[in-house]
C-alpha cells in the first residue's frame, strides 16, 4: 500500500486540533486536582451543563450571550459547589471526594434532561462553516476556533500559575496547605478558586465541543477522554495535560483513519485507552507527574 | 561558643506580648499539652526546652492556630487568637518555622521568599487586570523587602534556586527567610538548627540574634542544643511531659534542681555545647 502522506498529514492535524480541545477539559480536571487534591468524576457533567446555560442563556439568537451567562453560571456553580460539597469533605478520605463527585455527575446528568427535556440542542458559532484550505488540507472553522481558544486559556492559565501572586499561592496550597496557612493565605478561599476556574474551563470547553456534537446528556461522554489525557501527562500537571491531550488527539485521529476500515469503526473509542494502560505499565504517575499520588 | 548573649536586662519589664493562659491539648489518652502557662515579653528570646514529647511542638502549634487547645486561651497584642485560623494568626504578625523542613519544593528561593509577603500583598486576580500597574507596584515594593532579607541571609546567589536542590542547612536559612518575610512581630522557631553543624548553628544563632537586636522582632524558640540556648536566650521555659515545670532566666534554669533532674543531667553528661 503506498503511504498516503496528504491523509496522514489530515489525520494529524485533526488529531492536534482536537487534542487541544480535550486538554481544555482536561485543564478543568487538573486544575482542582492540583489544587485542593480531589479528583473531580464529574468534569464530563460540568461541560454538559455548560453546553445546556449556553443554550439556554442565548434564547436562540445570541451566541455572545449564551457564551457570557455559560461562563459566568459555571464559575459560580464550581464556587457553590466547593462551599456546599466538597469544603464539608476536606480532611476526609480521598474515596469521599471520589464517591460526591460520582454521585455529583449521576445528578447533573439526571436533572438537565429533566428541566430541558431530551433534545439535542444546537449551538452555532459566528464563524463561518466554509472549509479552510491550508495546501492540500481542509480545515474546519470549528475545530481552528476551538483549538485556538484552547491554546490561549492554557498559555493564560500557564501564566497564571508561574507569574501571579494568586497562582503562586495556589500551588504553595496545592504543595503543602498547612505551611501555606502559616504563610497567612487562606487556603479555603483558594480551593473555591480552583473550583470556580473549573467551572470557567468547562464553560468554554462545553461551548466549543457543543458546537460540533449538539447538546445533549451525550457531551458528558467528553469527561471519559479527560482520564487517558490526565493520566498520560499527570493528574497534576497543567504543561501535562496540553501534551497528553495532543497524543491523545493523535493517537485518536491516526488510530480511527488506519484501522477503522479493517474493523469497522470505534478504535476512535478505544485506543486512547489502551495507550492509557500502556502508560500505567511504564510511566505509573505519567510523563509529567510528581510522584506520590494517589491512584484511583 | 562565640555567639554570646548580649547583655540585655534579663525578665525585662518589657510589656507582654503573647500570653498563653492555662492551655491543655489530648490527643486520645495522652496529655500532650497540661495547663500551660507563658508570657512572652515583647522583644525578648524565650526559648521552651524540655525532653521529647515534652509538648514543645504541640504548644506552637497552639499558638499558630494548627490545634484548637481544650481548654486555656491565647492572647497576642490584645487578640484573642485562642481559635483564631492559622492563616488570620499569620496576618496578625506571627509567624513561624516548622521542625521539618516545610518548603514549597517545586518553587525557588525567591517564590518562596515572596510567598512570605502574601499578607502584604493585596492585589487580586480581578483588580490585578484591571489596575495592572498597581498590582506591579506593589509586587516591586514587596520583593524590594524581599531584597532586603536576602541579603541580610546571605542568599544572593540561590535566588533562582528550586528550594530542593539546597544544602540541608541552606534549606533552614531559606525558611528562616521566609518567615521574616511576614515582617513578623512574634517569630516561633521550631528546632531551627536541628540536624546542623557547628558551623551552621552558630550563622543560624548569629542570625537570629540579629532577628531580635536589629529587628526588635520577638522569638520564641524550640531548640535542643543547650549550649544555644542558654546563650541567646533571655528567658527559658522547661516542658515535661506536658507540664511546665520551670521557668526563668538560663542561669536560674540551669540551677534548678528540678530541671537538672528532668532533662539537664541527662543531656550534660552527653557533652551539651
Amino acid at each position: 500500500m503506498d503511504f498516503d502522506f496528504t491523509f496522514f498529514a489530515l489525520l494529524m492535524t485533526n488529531g492536534v486540533l482536537i487534542g487541544l480541545m480535550y486538554s481544555l477539559i482536561a485543564l478543568g480536571f487538573v486544575l482542582v486536582y492540583k489544587a485542593t487534591d480531589a479528583i473531580n468524576f464529574a468534569q464530563g457533567e460540568f461541560v454538559m451543563m455548560a453546553g445546556y446555560l449556553a443554550v439556554l442563556g442565548a434564547f436562540g439568537v445570541n451566541f455572545w450571550l449564551g457564551l457570557i451567562v455559560s461562563v459566568l453560571g459555571m464559575a459560580a456553580f464550581g464556587f457553590v459547589l466547593e462551599r456546599v460539597m466538597l469544603r464539608p469533605l476536606i480532611g476526609r478520605p480521598v474515596v469521599a471526594v471520589i464517591m460526591a463527585t460520582i454521585g455529583l455527575a449521576a445528578v447533573l446528568r439526571g436533572i438537565w434532561p429533566m428541566l430541558v427535556g431530551v433534545d439535542t440542542y444546537n449551538i452555532t458559532l459566528p464563524i463561518s462553516d466554509e472549509p479552510i484550505e491550508l495546501g492540500p488540507l481542509l480545515l474546519q472553522p470549528v475545530q481552528l476556533f476551538g483549538a485556538g481558544v484552547a491554546l490561549a486559556f492554557l498559555a493564560g492559565f500557564t501564566w497564571f500559575f508561574l507569574k501571579s501572586r494568586m497562582g503562586v499561592a495556589m500551588r504553595a496550597v496545592a504543595d503543602n496547605q498547612q505551611v501555606a496557612m502559616a504563610m497567612g493565605i487562606n487556603v479555603e478561599r483558594y480551593f473555591a478558586l480552583a473550583w470556580a476556574m473549573a467551572g470557567l474551563v468547562a464553560a468554554l470547553g462545553g461551548v466549543v465541543w457543543s458546537s460540533m456534537l449538539g447538546v445533549d446528556t451525550h457531551l458528558a461522554l467528553i469527561g471519559l477522554k479527560v482520564f487517558p489525557v490526565v493520566i498520560l501527562g499527570g493528574l497534576d500537571s497543567i504543561v501535562g495535560a496540553i501534551v497528553g491531550g495532543l497524543i491523545i488527539g493523535v493517537v485518536e485521529s491516526v488510530a480511527a483513519g488506519y484501522l477503522d476500515p479493517y474493523v469497522g469503526g470505534g478504535t476512535k473509542d478505544f485506543a486512547p485507552y489502551v495507550l492509557m494502560i500502556l502508560v500505567l505499565m511504564f510511566k505509573p504517575y505519567g510523563i509529567f507527574g510528581k510522584r506520590k499520588i494517589e491512584r484511583v | 561558643m562565640s555567639v554570646a548573649a548580649v547583655s540585655k536586662s534579663p525578665l525585662a519589664d518589657g510589656e507582654i506580648q503573647l500570653s498563653v493562659k492555662g492551655v491543655s491539648k489530648r490527643f486520645g489518652g495522652v496529655r500532650a499539652v497540661d495547663s500551660i502557662d507563658l508570657d512572652v515579653r515583647k522583644g525578648e528570646i524565650l526559648s521552651v526546652i524540655g525532653p521529647n514529647g515534652a509538648g514543645k511542638t504541640s504548644l506552637l502549634n497552639m499558638i499558630s492556630g494548627f490545634y484548637q487547645p481544650d481548654t486555656g486561651s491565647v492572647t497576642f497584642e490584645g487578640h484573642n487568637i485562642t481559635n483564631a485560623r492559622p492563616s488570620q494568626i499569620a496576618t496578625y504578625g506571627v509567624a513561624r518555622t516548622f521542625q521539618n523542613i516545610a518548603l514549597f519544593r517545586g518553587m525557588t528561593v525567591l517564590d518562596n521568599l515572596m510567598l512570605g509577603r502574601h499578607v502584604h500583598m493585596k492585589a487580586g486576580v480581578l483588580s490585578s487586570f484591571i489596575y495592572w500597574g498597581l498590582a506591579q507596584k506593589e509586587e516591586i515594593r514587596n520583593r524590594a523587602r524581599v531584597e532586603e532579607i536576602i541579603d541580610f541571609l546571605k542568599l544572593q546567589d540561590l535566588r533562582k534556586q528550586p528550594t530542593g536542590s539546597l544544602a540541608y542547612g541552606l534549606q533552614k536559612r531559606v525558611e528562616l527567610g521566609r518567615a521574616l518575610a511576614l515582617d513578623p512581630k512574634v517569630l516561633l522557631l521550631d528546632e531551627p538548627m536541628g540536624g546542623m553543624n557547628q558551623d551552621e548553628k552558630e550563622d543560624m544563632a548569629r542570625y537570629i540574634l540579629d532577628v531580635n537586636e536589629e529587628w526588635g522582632v520577638t522569638v520564641v524558640l524550640i531548640e535542643h542544643d543547650m549550649g544555644v540556648v542558654m546563650d541567646i536566650s533571655d528567658e527559658v521555659v522547661v516542658l515535661e511531659q506536658g507540664r511546665r515545670i520551670a521557668g526563668g532566666t538560663p542561669d536560674a534554669v540551669q540551677r534548678n534542681p528540678e530541671v537538672i533532674r528532668a532533662y539537664l543531667g541527662t543531656s550534660k553528661s552527653k557533652g551539651a555545647v
